[in-house]
């Protein structure tokens, strides 16, 4: 019984790297960073899950898997945060990216409404920032 | 399982490389922040094989450390890259 649950934690862990190695291979072949967070969050979340799935069936512990959940729940809470982070700066630099290629770009519209002299008047006191000023 | 794991690490090493390539030769730093987040993705999976392969429980808490601050770099990365190219952050 446990000889199979090992062997399934290493189908998992094969997976898990296989997912790894295919998000490494899209960010060499996609051509500008949208698309490559794409392919990079893949192994952020679901490779990380199957790999880490396979070490918890490998051994079996419930002090491992709580340790284990406790990494999981970090990674998958802060790396859609970095994206995030990461597509936003590139929207703002607005380098190395296709403007033909962007479908439907909200932000931009968000900005100009912010920028507009209406809304300069109806709050007067705030600067025009996208941020909340600092406290 | 010794063949399986050896295929991961295989596997793994492969994804390192890449994306230390993709590292090397990203036009812009936030795809190198991007391609530093992948990798330490890979370095938390083949921690994740070395548990497994040796059983070595006591290791458990490096891999939380790993995971923990591991976002940090390209958050700041994004940050700073903002202020410096955006005009106004």
């Amino acid at each position: 019984m446990s000889e199979i649950l090992e062997v399934i934690g290493a189908l998992l862990m094969v997976l898990g790297a296989l997912l790894a190695a295919i998000g490494a291979l899209g960010l060499l072949r996609l051509p500008d960073l949208y698309s490559r967070l794409h392919a990079a969050t893949k192994p952020q979340t679901l490779g990380l899950l199957l790999v880490l799935g396979g070490l918890a069936l490998v051994i079996r512990t419930w002090s491992a898997v709580t340790t284990l959940i406790i990494v999981l729940g970090a990674q998958a809470l802060t790396a859609p945060m970095a994206a995030h982070l990461l597509g936003r700066a590139t929207h703002r630099t607005q380098s190395n990216v296709d403007a033909e290629m962007i479908v439907c770009d909200e932000l931009t519209r968000a900005h100009e409404q912010a920028n507009s002299p209406a809304h300069e008047q109806a709050n007067s006191p705030a600067p025009a920032g996208d941020e909340p000023p600092a406290s | 399982m010794t063949a399986l794991l050896v295929l991961a690490g295989v596997l793994l090493l492969i994804g390192g490389s890449m994306s230390i390539a993709a590292i090397n030769r990203g036009p812009t730093n936030l795809d190198r922040a991007l391609g530093a987040d992948v990798l330490v993705v890979i370095v938390i999976s083949a921690m994740a094989l070395y548990i497994a392969w040796t059983r070595d429980e006591g290791s458990l808490p490096i891999l939380m450390v790993v995971a923990l601050s591991g976002f940090v770099g390209s958050v700041s990365v994004a940050r700073f890259m903002a202020r410096r190219r955006g005009g106004r952050a």
